[in-house]
C-alpha cells in the first residue's frame, strides 16, 4: 500500500478516523470496567470500616455523617447494633506527613476509645506505611493507641511531652499519625453530638 | 534481520536503560522493591508492543505531517486502556505504581520505538522489537528495584536474605535511586569496554 | 494566603519535582551540561507549565469532569500540551524573537517532559482550585529550574575533574544528583501553618 500524501483532507481524515476509532474503544473499556473498579473502592472502604470498629449490624456506609473541619469534609460512619450506636469508622487525614498527605480510617467504640486503624493511603517511605500498620497495635511499651481515649487529651508522642512512643528514626510521620488520630477523634464526638440532636 | 536478533538488540545491545538512557522517570520513581520496578516494566512493555503493533499496521494511512500527534494518540489510548484494566482488577499494584501509570505516554521510549522503528518496519518485526525493548527495561528494572530492595532493606522480592537493620534505608529513598543507577550504569560501562 | 505560602515551599523544597518526585528527569540529565542552557530550559518550563497547567484545569473542570469523560483525561491532556507547546512556539516567534531565540530550542523536548504531564494531573490528583494549581504549577516549575541550575553548576565542575573511565559521563552525574537529592531530604517534614 503507498502512504498517503500529506494533503490536507487526508491528513483530517487521518486523524479523524484514529481519533474516532480510539474515543469508540476507550468508551468501550470504560463501560466494561466501571464496575469494578467502583466495587473495589467500596469494597476496600467496607473492609476497612468493618476491621477497626466494634462488632455492628447496620450498613454504615450508608449512615454517613460528614463533619467539616479546617475546611475539609470528613466522613463518619456510625455503627449500630439493634439500633443502638456502638461506634464509628472516621476517614481522616493529615497533611503533615513526611512526604505530603496520609489517610488512615479510625474506629472508635461508643466511649470514644479507639478500637482500630487501618492505614489508606501514604506517600512515606517505603515500608513504613507498613511498619505504621503494625506499630501502634503493639502492645510493647507505650507504642499502641488501642484503648486509648483522645477526646479527653489529644495523643502526641513522647518527643512532645506525650505518652505514646513514636516510630523509632520515623517521628515525623508518628506526628502525623497521631495528628490524623486526633482529628478523627473530635470529628467523631462532633458527628455523636450531631447525631443526638 | 531475523525476529531473534531484534529482540535480542533491544534487550542487550541497545537496551533502553543502560545504553539509551530512555525512561529515567520510572526508572527512578517505581524502583524501590523489585515488585514495583518489574510490574512497572511489564506494564510499560504492555503498552509498548501494543503501540509498537499498531503504529506499524497504521503507518501507510498516517500522514507524515500529522505522524507524531497521531502516535501520541495511538500511544495515548493504549494507556489509558491499561490503567482503566489495572484500577478494575490490580488495584493495589495500581496504587504503588500511582501516577506513573498514566505517565507512561510521555516516556520517550514509546514514541522513540515507534518513530525510530514501527513506522519503517513490518507489524512482525515492529512487536518484536517491542518485545525486546519492553524486556530491556523489564530487566533494567527489576535489577535496579532488587539492588535497591537489597541494599535498603536486606531482602528481594520480599525474601529476607539478611536482617533488616543491617540495611541501609537511604537506598530505598530518592538518593538511592540515583545513586544506584550511576553505579549499575557505570558496571555496564565497565563490562563493555572489557568486552571491546 | 497561608495555604499559598506552604505550597510554594512544599512544591519547591520539600518535595521537589526531580528529588523527591523523579518527574522531569531526562531534561535534568539532558539539558544540565551548560548553565546558561540550563536557565534557558528553567524559563521554558515555567512558562509552559503554568499555561498547561490553567487550560489542562479548566478543561478538566469545565469539559471532562461535567461530561463525565474524566477517563479521556491522559489522551486529552497530552495533547493540550503538545498543540500547546506548538502554539507557544508560533506565537513567540511573530511577537517575541528575542524571547525566541533564548527559548526556541527547548520548546520542542517540553512536550515529552513529563513533568509537565505529571503537575496537570496531579493538581486534579490533589483537588486544587483554578489559583491553587496555577501557584503549584510555578512553584513545581522554579524548583525544576533550581535542581536543574544547581546540577549544571556542578556539572560544569565535573567536566574538569579527572573520573575514572567507566563513570565518566551518566554515572556521575546521577551520583552528584543523589548527592543532591539527600541534602534536599534536609527540607522533609518542614510545613508552614
Amino acid at each position: 500500500m503507498k502512504k498517503l500524501s500529506s494533503s490536507l483532507p487526508h491528513l483530517i481524515l487521518s486523524l479523524g478516523i484514529i481519533t474516532i476509532v480510539v474515543g469508540a474503544v476507550l468508551a468501550w473499556v470504560y463501560e466494561v470496567t466501571e464496575d469494578p473498579i467502583a466495587q473495589v473502592e467500596k469494597q476496600k472502604k467496607v473492609n476497612a470500616i468493618a476491621a477497626v470498629t466494634p462488632e455492628f449490624d447496620n450498613d454504615p456506609m450508608a449512615e454517613t455523617v460528614e463533619v467539616e473541619m479546617d475546611g475539609h469534609k470528613i466522613p463518619v460512619h456510625i455503627a449500630t447494633k439493634g439500633g443502638k450506636l456502638v461506634g464509628g469508622a472516621v476517614e481522616s487525614y493529615s497533611m503533615n506527613g513526611f512526604s505530603g498527605e496520609i489517610d488512615v480510617i479510625y474506629g472508635f467504640n461508643r466511649d470514644g476509645e479507639i478500637t482500630g486503624y487501618q492505614v489508606i493511603k501514604h506517600a512515606e517511605t517505603p515500608g513504613l506505611g507498613a511498619k505504621m500498620e503494625q506499630w501502634f497495635r503493639d502492645p510493647q511499651g507505650h507504642r499502641s493507641v488501642i484503648g486509648q481515649n483522645p477526646s479527653k487529651k489529644p495523643l502526641t508522642v513522647a518527643k512532645d511531652g506525650g505518652k505514646i512512643d513514636g516510630i523509632t528514626a520515623a517521628t515525623i510521620s508518628s506526628r502525623a499519625f497521631l495528628d490524623a488520630l486526633n482529628r478523627a477523634s473530635s470529628a467523631y464526638q462532633q458527628a455523636k453530638t450531631q447525631r443526638d440532636e | 534481520m531475523n525476529k531473534l536478533q531484534i529482540i535480542y538488540n533491544g534487550l542487550v545491545k541497545d537496551n533502553p536503560t543502560f545504553v539509551l538512557l530512555l525512561g529515567m522517570c520510572p526508572t527512578l520513581g517505581t524502583t524501590g522493591s523489585a515488585l514495583t520496578g518489574m510490574s512497572m516494566g511489564l506494564a510499560t512493555m504492555a503498552v509498548l508492543i501494543c503501540s509498537n503493533g499498531a503504529i506499524s499496521a497504521l503507518k501507510s494511512l498516517i500522514p507524515d505531517k500529522v505522524r507524531i500527534p497521531a502516535y501520541i494518540v495511538v500511544i495515548a489510548s493504549f494507556v489509558t486502556v491499561l490503567q482503566m484494566i489495572m484500577q478494575a482488577y490490580l488495584p493495589a499494584l495500581n496504587e504503588s505504581l500511582g501516577i506513573f501509570i498514566p505517565l507512561i505516554v510521555v516516556n520517550c521510549i514509546l514514541l522513540g520505538r515507534a518513530e525510530a522503528f514501527a513506522s519503517k518496519h513490518p507489524v512482525g518485526d515492529s512487536l518484536c522489537d517491542g518485545l525486546g525493548m519492553g524486556l530491556g527495561f523489564t530487566c533494567a528494572l527489576t535489577l535496579l528495584g532488587a539492588v535497591r530492595e537489597l541494599l535498603g532493606t536486606g531482602r528481594i522480592f520480599s525474601l529476607e536474605l539478611f536482617p533488616e537493620s543491617y540495611g541501609s534505608l537511604i537506598f530505598v529513598l530518592a538518593p538511592g535511586a540515583f545513586i544506584a543507577l550511576g553505579f549499575l550504569i557505570a558496571f555496564s560501562n565497565y563490562i563493555k569496554t572489557r568486552h571491546a | 494566603m497561608l495555604t499559598y505560602l506552604s505550597i510554594i515551599v512544599t512544591a519547591i523544597f520539600v518535595n521537589n519535582i526531580v528529588f523527591a518526585q523523579f518527574l522531569g528527569i531526562c531534561p535534568f540529565l539532558g539539558v544540565s551540561k551548560k548553565l546558561s542552557s540550563a536557565v534557558g530550559m528553567g524559563g521554558a518550563v515555567t512558562f509552559v507549565m503554568a499555561l498547561a497547567t490553567t487550560v489542562t484545569w479548566l478543561l478538566q473542570e469545565y469539559i471532562l469532569v461535567p461530561l463525565g469523560l474524566t477517563f479521556m483525561q491522559t489522551i486529552v491532556f497530552i495533547l493540550v500540551i503538545a498543540a500547546l507547546v506548538q502554539m507557544v512556539e508560533i506565537v513567540l516567534k511573530k511577537i517575541a524573537p528575542a524571547l525566541y531565540t533564548a527559548l526556541g530550542v527547548f520548546l520542542p523536548l517540553i512536550t515529552t517532559n513529563c513533568a509537565v504531564l505529571g503537575v496537570a494531573i496531579l493538581v486534579t490528583q490533589k483537588g486544587f482550585d483554578l489559583g491553587e494549581s496555577v501557584v503549584y504549577a510555578v512553584a513545581t516549575a522554579i524548583g525544576f529550574t533550581l535542581a536543574l541550575t544547581m546540577f549544571a553548576g556542578i556539572r560544569e565542575q565535573l567536566a574538569m575533574t579527572e573520573v575514572p573511565r567507566p563513570m565518566r559521563g551518566v554515572p556521575i552525574a546521577l551520583i552528584c544528583a543523589g548527592l543532591l537529592a539527600m541534602a534536599f531530604m534536609g527540607f522533609a517534614g518542614i510545613t508552614i501553618g
